[in-house]
This record gives C-alpha cells, structure tokens and sequence, in this order.
C-alpha cells in the first residue's frame, strides 16, 4: 500500500514539474516493479490453483511441481461429470442471480422512496436500514435457521436468497446516486404529470445504468461466495451451492487420500463466472466506486 | 391566456421566512421579471407558482380558479430551469414528446404537428435526433423551450434560463426569448438575479429583496423613481450613490456641498403614497441619491448652471464607453461616470455637476423614496410631448 500511495504522490509532484524528465523514467521502471509485485501477489495462488488442477495427485513438494501437468481434461471432467460439479455451479448461479435481481428491485424501490418521497420520520427510516449492516447475516444464524425450518423452506432456493434479499449497501449507494441527479429534473416529469412508476422505468433507471450494473457485479460476487449458510441449511447434495461443493470434490479424507488435483480444478472453475462478469463490466464498476467517493 | 393572481402568498422553510406575505396581479400575456439578490425568494415564488412548493399561507389564483392546492400537474404550467433540466439519456425529439407522451392528453399526429411546429419556432429541427450530451448550452435551452412550448400552458415559468449561458450566448438567447414572448404572447414569469436582464425583458419588472416585493413596475419607472433605497441601488450599475444630506429650506445640506432641489414642495410617486403626505419637511434627515451617469465634470457641460461639487478622485476604471470615477465628495464615497479618455488622475480634485431633474431623496431609516426631483406626471407628459414631437 506505501508503495501504491508514495507512487500517487510521486504522480502528483511530477504533475508539478517537481522533477524531471529523466527521474520520472526511473519512477516510472519503480511503479512498474511495485505494480508487477502487486500482480505477483495477487496471482500466485491462482496460478498454483491452476497448474495443480491439472496434475494426477496435486501434490506440491517443490517448485518443479508447479509446472503444469498433463492431467486437466482428466481432473475437469471427473469434476464436471463424475461429481455432477456443473449441477452446483447452476445452483450457485440460480442463487445469485435472485439475490442480485431480487436485492435490486427491492433497493431501487427503498432508494427512490427515500430520495423521492415525503415520508414521516425518513431520515430515520435511512438510519434503521443502515444499522441493519451492524447485523450480517452470519449473526442471525440461529434464529434465521428457526425461521427456515418453521417456513418449511430449509433446503430450497428460497431459504438461500429471501434473507440475502434487503440490502442496505444497495439502498445507500442507489440513494447517493439518486441524490447526485439534478432535481429539476424529477420536478421537470412532476410539471409533466410522468407518473412515478414512469418517472423509474424511463428516467430514473436509465440514468442510473452504471450504477446499477457496478452494484450487481458487487452483489453476485458476494451472493456466489457464500459458503457458510448454505452448508448449514441445504442439507441435500442436489440443491448444494458451487463452494460448499468443493469440500465434496476432497474425496475419501479419511483415508489420506484428499485429492488436491481435483479441488483446485473445481475452485477454478468456481472463479470463472466472477471473473467474466469483473471483466466484461469493469467500466460500469470503477464508475461506481468512483461515484461513491465523489 | 391566464391572468395569475397572488394573495398574501408565504412560505417558510422551518424558521426561515422564504416567501413573506405577496400581493401581485400577473397580467394576461404579460412578461413579469422577478429580479432580487440571492436568497430573496423570488425562486420560491415561482415554484409556488409551479406548485413545486406547497404555500404556507395565502392563496394563488389563476383565472378565476383557485390552485394553492393543486398538483403541478393540474396547473397547466411549463417550467425552464437554469440547468435545462434535459433528461440525458433521450434525444431532442424525446425529451421535448416525453411529458406530453406521459400526460395522454395528446395524439400522436397532435404531438408530431407541435414538435414540428416548435422545431421550426426555435430553429432546433437539427437538434431533435442528438442526445443532450451532443448539444451545447445554448441548443439545450433551446430544446428546453421547446418542450415548455409544444404543450402550450397557460403560463411560462423561467428560473434564470439564461444563468448558464456565455455572456455573448445569454444577449442573443435574451433577443430570441423576447421575440418568442411576442410571437406566442403567453403569460410568462421570469426570475433572475441579474437587473440588465430584468430591464430588458420585462414588460413589468418585480423587485423583492428578504421575500417581500420591493416595487412592481415597468422597467423605466423602476430607474426613474424608485419606491425606496433598495430599488434605486438595485437596479442600475454602477449603482445609485447615495449620500446623507440635511433638508433646511428646500435645499439638501451635506457637509461638502448644498444642492437645491426642484419642486422641494412636491412629493413622491409611489403608489397609494401619492404626493403630499410624504413630502420632505424641514430640519429632517435625509439620504441623496444620485445616479453615477447624472454626475458629470462641469467642464464638459459649462452651460448647466454654476450649482457645482468638489470630489477628490480615488480610483479611475476605464471602462471604454466612459471613465468611471471612484471618488469621495466630503467623506462619502460617490462613483461618477466621466467622459471617456478624460485625463483625470486619482487625487486630483475635480468640479462636479449635476443634472437637477434626476435626483432623489430617500428616508434614511425605513429607506422610502420621499423625494423625487422630477415629477412623474412631468416626465410623463415630457414624453408625450416627445412621442407627438
């Protein structure tokens, strides 16, 4: 991090004509080599992850085992057949997609009431749903597994995605957003008469496109790594999520024989979906995070 | 074609009084600027008007029809905003349809018909298929116009339309709102902070300062006779030098200089103050204003009489068409609009005159016009005898 920081201010004084032409080149080889260290650090695990994906046993003793092996369409089709793994992913994937879609429509709704709206007591409305962050869902655990178990919704999709549905991140960063669009342009569709579900469908939503995909990117990785909820409440291995999958692929444990080789080539394909999504959007997603530190 | 009526119109924003108790009559297919400084409530009073804003007391009537409670959408009223308020993500053509589409009052042949028609108004059918992004400030204000005319209200709103405009781009804009107020002849209420603005445009010009108004005029009567010290230094730039005077025997006596003022029995014209009962007494305190055009260099003029004043020079400001004069007459400072290319130097001292049908005098603790030295009925027949000459 001193490193990224000494080179923004580096950035800033060279901006300034504090140095010359010549010292920034040698700035410039130093942030490359900073940068590079970052990436290394960053990567390292998931290239090992994916040169043992493709080895018969993926065990790593020394740096001559790193190379990758000739294993993988082997490893990736015992995973994607044997252990039915694309029967978790399509969970996994079904579980995101409503909760990303379900958190959305509920927090467009929730931000536009508070921006928009005359409503008693509004500000402390706001307050209460940014205190709910104070209790995560790991903390309501016990009584959430009651409330499952007594809806009769334990080991369905329902149990996975209603409690992950309100989301007060969601709601702040939509009501930030709300906030930065001019209000003469939400009174310019009162003169209109454009009703308020007009007024969302035609102007509010498409001038928040950005956000609203840089949320959902942030959401679905969030949804899609969840592992500790649904081992706890689907207890059938055909609703099982990809990441509680994983522990599946370790095979006979007991007997000593945890078969790495197959773990990491599910844990790399369990990384593809987000991976996609972060590259395929990662305009509308830097726009977001740059939005909420205006 | 709507007459707009406001009784005793207030609002208030928590504590703080926004809009204080207004009485204005809008005239049908008039052009009404509403001018003020920053935070006078002018704004507020049209969006009370737009019924953005919910009146605390009072009531708004317009035609006959009572509409304090009415939705913005049931007033029949078009609102242009200083930032145009275009929606981003529509061209032209559907920002200008959108509201119109949204109210269902309208064919789609009727919208087609008065699309084309405003398109060719404001000289904007090139603009009707570009996003706002592709537009630049003055096509957006125009394309706003647009979509506040094709709907034909009753009334136009304008909060500072022209604000945001370049000076060159906001005279033109000035030129080409005036010509479409003639054209459509639509009762129009315009708000801005800025007085040339205000002159130019308004047919009647609205001064109010801390939400009350301050004087309802037409432009000229506005700077001729001001109703009170507000208005005299309000409109007009530079402004009125105003200078603290005693009144001994129809003279005004200020500690460098004794004026004597015309007609010293007559009055003010102010509204229900009519001459007489506000006439200025003897021994009384009072404020002189004098505009910095109506002060001149007795050398220039040396036929206006031998009534002069001595300045001492502070400041020059070259302004091209004139020299503007930063001065102080005794200890009072005074601007004075002296002939260009005049070579005057700061602290020279330099003999004044002025012209005795332009000055006034103001009470100097309520600020109320007491004292016009022209009176309104002269100036009035002077130009009809004009007009007629």
């Amino acid at each position: 991090m001193v490193g990224v920081l000494q080179y923004a201010k580096q950035r800033v004084d060279a901006l300034r004509g504090n140095y010359e032409t010549q010292r920034i080149h040698e700035d410039d080889l130093g942030t490359h080599f900073q940068l590079l260290l970052l990436v290394v650090a960053v990567v390292f695990p998931i290239a090992v992850a994916l040169a043992v994906s493709t080895k018969q046993s993926g065990v790593v003793t020394s740096v001559v085992d790193l190379l990758p092996g000739g294993y993988a369409v082997e490893n990736y089709r015992e995973v994607l057949v044997d252990y039915q793994f694309g029967r978790f992913m399509w969970n996994s994937l079904a579980m995101s997609v409503v909760i990303v879609v379900g958190k959305l429509i509920i927090s467009v709704f929730a931000a536009m009431a508070i921006v928009y709206y005359r409503v008693p007591y509004k500000d402390l409305v706001f307050l209460f749903i940014l205190f709910t962050l104070l209790l995560p869902v790991p903390v309501r655990f016990i009584p959430l597994f009651q409330l499952m178990n007594d809806l009769g919704w334990s080991n369905t999709i329902l149990a996975i995605t209603v409690p992950y549905l309100a989301s007060a991140t969601t709601v702040f960063i939509l009501r930030q957003h709300f906030l930065s669009i001019p209000t003469s342009i939400v009174e310019t569709a009162k003169l209109d008469g454009v009703g308020p579900l007009k007024f969302m469908l035609f102007v509010l939503l498409p001038m928040s496109k950005g956000v609203l995909v840089g949320v959902s990117i942030i959401m679905f990785v969030y949804a899609w790594n969840q592992y500790l909820w649904p081992l706890i409440i689907i207890d059938s291995e055909a609703n099982q999520v990809a990441q509680v999958g994983l522990q599946l692929l370790q095979g006979d444990v007991q007997g000593g024989q945890l078969s790495w080789s197959l773990v990491m080539a599910g844990s790399t394909l369990t990384l593809l979906p987000p991976l996609l999504l972060m590259i395929v959007f990662r305009k509308p997603l830097l726009e977001t995070f740059s939005i909420q530190q205006k | 074609m709507t007459t707009v009526t406001l009784h005793n119109l207030r609002k208030e924003f928590d504590d703080v009084v926004a809009v204080n108790g207004i009485d204005l009559e809008i005239v049908d297919g008039e052009f009404l600027v509403i001018v003020g400084p920053s935070g006078c409530g002018k704004s507020t009073t049209l969006r009370l008007l737009a019924g953005l804003e919910d009146a605390t007391d009072g009531e708004i009537v317009m035609d006959g029809r009572d509409v304090t409670a009415v939705e913005p959408k049931d007033r029949n009223v078009a609102m242009v905003f200083q930032n145009y308020a275009l929606y981003p993500h529509m061209t032209g053509r559907r920002n200008i349809t959108f509201g119109m589409k949204s109210s269902g009052d309208f064919t789609d042949e009727e919208i087609d018909r008065r699309v084309e028609e405003a398109a060719e108004t404001l000289d904007i059918a090139d603009l009707l298929d570009r996003k706002p992004q592709a537009m630049s400030g003055g096509e957006r204000q125009r394309v706003a116009l647009g979509r506040a005319i094709v709907r034909d209200p009753d009334a136009f709103l304008m909060d500072e339309p022209l604000s945001n405009l370049d000076a060159k781009l906001r005279i033109q804009m000035r030129a080409e709102l005036a010509q479409l107020h003639t054209s459509l002849g639509t009762t129009t209420v315009y708000v801005t902070h800025d007085q040339t603005e205000a002159m130019t445009l308004g047919e009647r010009v609205v001064v109010m300062n801390d939400g009350r108004i301050m004087q309802v005029d037409e432009p000229q009567t506005l700077y001729d006779f001001p109703a009170n010290r507000f208005v005299a230094e309000f409109i007009g730039d530079p402004a009125m030098n105003m200078l603290p005077v005693d009144i001994e025997n129809g003279t005004a006596v200020h500690d460098a200089f004794t004026i004597q003022l015309p007609n010293a029995d007559g009055g003010v014209r102010n509204g229900a103050k009519e001459s007489g009962d506000a006439s200025i007494r003897d021994g009384q305190r009072a404020v002189l204003g004098v505009r910095p055009e109506d002060l001149y260099m007795a050398t220039d003029r040396p036929n206006t009489g031998d009534e002069t004043l001595n300045a001492t020079v502070n400041v020059t400001e070259p302004l091209g068409d004139s020299l503007l004069l930063h001065c102080s007459i005794g200890e009072t400072p005074c601007k004075i609009q002296a002939k260009a290319r005049s070579e005057i130097r700061p602290d020279d001292t330099v003999s004044i005159a002025y012209d005795p049908a332009r000055l006034h005098l103001f009470d100097p603790e309520s600020g109320d016009a007491l004292y016009h030295s022209e009176s309104y009925a002269s100036s009035e027949s002077a130009a009809a005898a004009a007009d007629h000459g």
